[in-house]
């Protein structure tokens, strides 16, 4: 691990210019961050140490409706909100899926937005990247490629984003609060994370030194709770990355779809909005035919990257099961295994 | 010495009493000293840099900009590393592997060391390493089965023949009525072990201690001697504990030695601990087979022959070759019996014994191919296996020294509730509607002995000592082996001091091969009795005891007394004899060893029989083991708890062969591309529900003077299989290929 500096620091406004500096970056839990210094990935000159900023650390339940979480609040503490989790329970879903509890204690939401691609080859300084040293090249491409991507990829980058927690934010239409050396701002969660194009290495749209300081769910998002389910098809039945992952809620008015959101993970350098898909079934109703039909409109683009064709025709199916568990609607508890086709959930509505 | 206290045994007898392990609290507490936990004065911390290619040459390493880095004490390099007596290439016994030591500038393997760098903190010595940017002269590697021609190995396993045979195999096939041609493939395993190597060393002028797990305390000493140059005598090898062995730690690994060198380099004590990545390379590993059997049988169901042959991949530079074909020497009858291997060399590091090597890979292919010709057969799989039991040896012909095989298949079956199969795939679900497999598969390990010395003594006050440099991997053996000491001497748990995990104590051989508490525990028995022998000497022939004229096998030891067995209610104490003779102690040697006559004469080998539930996602092809029976028979049960202990342990190790570990490779570089445990996986609590080990009696007055047979690695036999054949019973889909992944199901 290379020699760096080390900022506490005590306001926003003081991290912010803290960060602002070539080579420095923040530090929340670290549950990414530390790994890949470990493996000399990141050589950060400076790490400016967030945790102890005041007030970011809140759920608030706002006066119209809607929910602001604060940047560090652990992604344990979230999942197990009773409020939120019975508000946005794919989103709680969503969080219990991901990693072990051990991590899910320690990582904050801002992190979790932020975490790193889990290529092999991102992860292996061994490997041209052009995500870790733009121009160099893309060694996964021709490589070991089961789990990269199928939809949004470029000839310069093929890696997915992996986490679980964005899927269903980015289908309620979450929105990250920024503090930048301009002031503060607002980004739809959708805006946050770039596509690859010609360009990897810009991972998000976030400028130095801006820091995310909260995120927040509209109130409409809540609407979805009684039809709202995550989903996450792994390799083992805990603690593994989505080989593809999909969340889905339906608003449902007199046997109809009146709304529906639908994203998937695993698939793409981002959490993957499918908007045509959710245009599909609005209106339709909720049947099979329907949500066949809204994953053929998921993934008309979706295009393998190397030996992954399988991931469209799983993320098919995967589509149709989260739709039609939804439409079941959401279960009263958490299932013991969260979004684990083992959760329980009869198959068939 | 560490600090272990006894749990009372119950009552009589240690040996068969569940008692929990005698170290248990000392690891749970954190108490208990693993090599890296040695902190000697003045330690200094060392750091390997591993090669990023698999076969070419290091042109350039940027010493001063490492040494130049604040704390960084030396880089030990080809250029400063210290003369060795002995060529780490010299193979003088196929059980001396090759060893990278910096001797030269050549890379055989990635994450081969390269250079160590030593710092007076691991922070220090971890950025030393990075900054010493090598670079290299690549040569394209080698990479899977299909990059060379094959050849056939001079012997495979741990000296296990090449091939074997009986009958007219291709005869057999002809005749036969119904024929299954098949072939199965596995994946590469790492060894994970939670500790990963680790070494303190410490040189006090020629003398040389040494922290470090090790599987084979007596060869590590021995195996140090020969490279340094050193009287074995001067040699001390320290392994109380080990956090997890598998068959990685039974050789000096050459991180190991390195970490020695170190030491020897800088002139103070130096500990070398690998990080994770670093154990996918240069420690051995299991590696891939592609495995093809032919079957053939009659119209009734029986085989008229067997024929599998594996093709294997050791190293460029040395020679394992994993030995799967082996197990169909020993399992099922048949008229003509065909077993071979052929090796294949790539630019891996050498792979090595890893949990059951050989069986456990040649396990999932021969019980896959048995659950194919038993459907081809239109039987049952358990009734097909019990028509083809065998009641002597297949090729030898010999006669079995116990088998109770039947029985596991019958408690197995009725446990698992077995008779509730519908034949036929995809034929079975659960109330959600996902299908349900079950699946069964043989369990089978040879019963082996190696070869150990202890020492016993019995002295005035009652007490005894055991003493031998065992070894305590996690299965159980500070427990285990005292257990087999307080019966030998007599004594309760409590007055027994039991010695063990250093190199100066008396050799007891190598944790391996399931042999151990076997070997070492007959090593003990052998002492004990000699001891006893010399008290009851003194005993009948005094007139003055009264046990006078009983003779030698006139009497019994418990609970620190001698007892006339022709009359109970004489007896005395270990105390009053020596005391009377004016001794304080008596003390004696005794050896652990297979009989040659009775292994001439005999098959040994442990049995066993796995029953598997998966539940499989119809459209999603996720798979989950539900549940997994194992009923296995294995001699003397010496302590029920760690025996199932030992059982779960090797069937989650199946659960992991068949649905998770696999060793990924980028063939155009030769780097294992997940090298990490987030991404290598093993099964995790979620993954293995419901898991229950049978233990099923089984006397055996053969395998050795204690009836004890090896439980350490049956469990991964039978188990990996009979997942694999419960996926194809779940959804049709016959995967030939470990580990079982959803894609491969999707088809």
């Amino acid at each position: 691990m290379n020699r760096f500096d080390y900022v506490r620091a005590g306001s926003v406004a003081e991290a912010v210019a803290a960060a602002a500096e070539p080579g420095a970056v923040y530090l929340a839990a670290g549950t990414n961050l530390l790994d890949l210094m470990k493996g000399s990935i990141a050589r950060p000159g400076r790490l400016v140490d967030v945790t102890h900023l005041p007030g970011l650390d809140r759920i608030d339940h706002l006066p119209g409706g809607g929910v602001r979480i604060g940047a560090l609040v652990r992604n344990s503490d979230l999942a197990y909100d009773p409020d939120f989790a019975k508000s946005h329970p794919a989103v709680a879903e969503a969080l219990l899926s991901g990693a072990s509890a051990q991590l899910r204690n320690a990582a904050t939401v801002a992190g979790n937005l932020l975490q790193r691609t889990r290529c092999p080859y991102f992860y292996d300084p061994a490997s041209a990247c052009n995500k870790r040293d733009p121009g160099a090249g893309c060694d996964a491409r021709g490589g070991e490629t089961r789990l990269h991507a199928v939809l949004g990829w470029s000839e310069h980058c093929i890696a997915t984003h992996p986490s679980d927690f964005c899927v269903p934010l980015v289908s309620l239409d979450a929105v990250v609060e920024v503090e930048g050396t301009s002031g503060a701002r607002e980004v739809p969660l959708d805006a946050l994370h770039r596509l690859p194009e010609d360009r990897p290495d810009r991972e998000t749209v976030l400028e130095p030194g801006d820091l995310i300081v909260a995120l927040r769910l509209p109130a409409e998002a809540a609407g979805f709770a009684g039809h709202s389910r995550y989903l996450k098809v792994r390799d083992r039945t805990s603690y593994a990355f989505a080989v593809v992952s999909a969340s889905a809620s339906l608003r449902l008015e007199g046997g109809r779809i009146g709304e529906a959101r639908l994203a998937l993970g695993g698939v793409a350098l981002k959490p993957w909005r499918a908007r045509a898909a959710e245009a599909a079934l609005t209106g339709a109703e909720p049947t099979e035919r329907s949500f066949a039909r809204a994953a053929e409109a998921a993934l008309a683009e979706a295009r393998p990257s190397g030996d992954n064709a399988f991931k469209i025709e799983l993320a098919r199916r995967l589509i149709v099961r989260t739709l039609t568990l939804a439409a079941d609607g959401t279960p009263e508890r958490m299932p013991a295994l969260p979004a684990s086709a083992f959760s329980g959930d009869a198959l068939h509505a | 010495m560490p600090d272990i206290a006894y749990e009372q045994a119950r009552h009589g007898s240690s040996i068969g009493q569940p008692l929990t392990r005698r170290d248990g609290l000392l690891k749970v507490t954190g108490a208990a000293t693993y090599a890296a936990d040695n902190r000697p004065e003045g330690l200094l911390h060392a750091v390997l840099a591993v090669s990023r290619i698999a076969r070419g040459r290091v042109v350039g390493l940027d010493v001063a900009a490492a040494k130049a880095h604040p704390g960084v004490v030396e880089v030990m390099t080809g250029a400063n590393a210290p003369k060795l007596a002995q060529d780490p290439d010299a193979k003088e016994n196929p059980f001396m592997f090759r060893l990278d030591l910096l001797q030269n500038d050549r890379v055989r393997y990635a994450h081969q060391p390269i250079a160590v760098v030593i710092a007076e903190t691991l922070e220090a010595a971890t950025e030393g390493a990075e900054l010493l940017a090598p670079r290299y002269e690549v040569d394209p590697p080698g990479i899977g089965l299909d990059t060379d021609e094959p050849h056939v190995p001079e012997g495979v396993g741990a000296g296990d023949k090449t091939s074997a045979s009986r009958g007219d195999v291709e005869a057999g096939l002809a005749q036969a009525e119904r024929r299954v041609e098949t072939t199965y493939e596995t994946a590469a395993q790492y060894h994970n072990a939670l500790e990963p190597h680790a070494v303190v060393a410490r040189w006090e002028g020629d003398r040389l201690i040494v922290d470090t797990p090790s599987q084979a305390l007596a060869m590590a000493k021995m195996r140090l001697a020969g490279l340094f140059g050193l009287d074995p005598k001067n040699i001390l090898v320290r392994s109380p504990f080990l956090g997890g062995g598998f068959g990685s730690k039974g050789f000096m690994s050459g991180p190991q030695v390195l970490g020695v060198m170190a030491a020897k380099l800088v002139g103070r004590p130096v500990k070398l601990v690998l990080r994770r990545e670093q154990m996918f390379g240069p420690v051995g590993h299991r590696g891939e087979t592609r495995q093809t059997l032919r079957l053939g049988s009659d119209a009734s169901g029986a085989l008229t022959a067997l024929d599998h042959h594996t093709l294997t991949t050791t190293s460029r530079f040395d020679d394992f070759y994993e030995p799967s074909s082996a197990i169909s020497r020993y399992l099922y009858a048949a008229p003509a019996v065909s077993t071979r291997h052929s090796g294949v060399r790539v630019d891996t590091g050498t792979p090595l014994f890893m949990r059951a090597p050989g069986e456990a890979s040649g396990s999932v292919a021969l019980e896959g191919a048995i659950d194919e010709m038993a459907e081809a057969c239109g039987l049952d799989p358990l009734e097909f296996r019990l028509r083809n039991y065998a009641e002597a040896e297949p090729i030898s012909g010999r006669p079995f020294s116990s088998k109770a095989l039947r029985e596991c298949y019958a408690q197995g079956a009725a446990r698992f509730g077995w008779d509730k199969r519908i034949a036929g795939t995809r034929s079975m679900r659960d109330p959600a509607g996902r299908l349900v497999g079950f699946g069964m598969g043989t369990a089978l390990f040879p019963a082996l002995m190696m070869q150990a010395e202890a020492w016993a003594e019995i002295r005035a006050d009652g007490t005894g000592t055991v003493a031998l440099g065992a070894h305590d991997m996690g299965q159980g053996a500070w427990t285990a082996l005292a257990q087999i000491a307080a019966d030998g001497l007599g004594i309760d748990l409590d007055r027994l001091d039991f010695q063990s995990g250093t190199s100066d104590l008396p050799n007891a051989g190598i944790a391996g091969g399931s042999a151990h508490t076997a070997t070492a525990g007959s090593a003990i028995h052998s002492a004990a009795a000699a001891v006893l022998a010399q008290l009851a000497d003194l005993a009948t022939r005094d007139e003055r005891s009264p046990l006078f004229g009983a003779g030698n096998a006139g009497v019994y030891a418990r609970g620190g007394r001698l007892v006339r067995r022709d009359d109970e209610g004489r007896s005395e104490s270990f105390s009053e004899i020596l005391s009377r003779a004016g001794k304080t102690s008596v003390s004696a040697q005794g050896q652990g060893a297979a009989d040659p006559a009775s292994r001439e004469a005999y098959a040994m080998h442990a049995h066993g029989a796995v029953f598997a539930e998966v539940s499989v996602d119809p459209d999603l092809g996720q798979i989950r083991v539900t549940r997994l029976v194992g009923a296995f028979a294995a001699g003397r049960v010496v302590n029920p708890r760690l025996v199932t202990s030992q059982y779960y342990g090797g069937m989650i190790w199946g659960v992991s062969f068949a649905l998770h570990e696999n060793a990924v490779v980028d063939p155009r570089s030769g780097r294992v591309m997940n090298a990490n445990l987030g991404e290598y996986h093993v099964p995790v609590n979620a993954d293995v529900p419901s898991i229950e080990a049978i233990l099923v009696e089984e006397h055996d007055p053969h395998v050795n003077p204690l009836g004890i047979k090896g439980v350490g690695e049956i469990g991964i036999t039978g188990t990996a299989g009979a997942i694999a054949n419960a996926v194809y019973h779940a959804t049709g889909v016959r995967v030939r290929k470990t580990p079982i992944t959803l894609d491969r199901l999707l088809g």
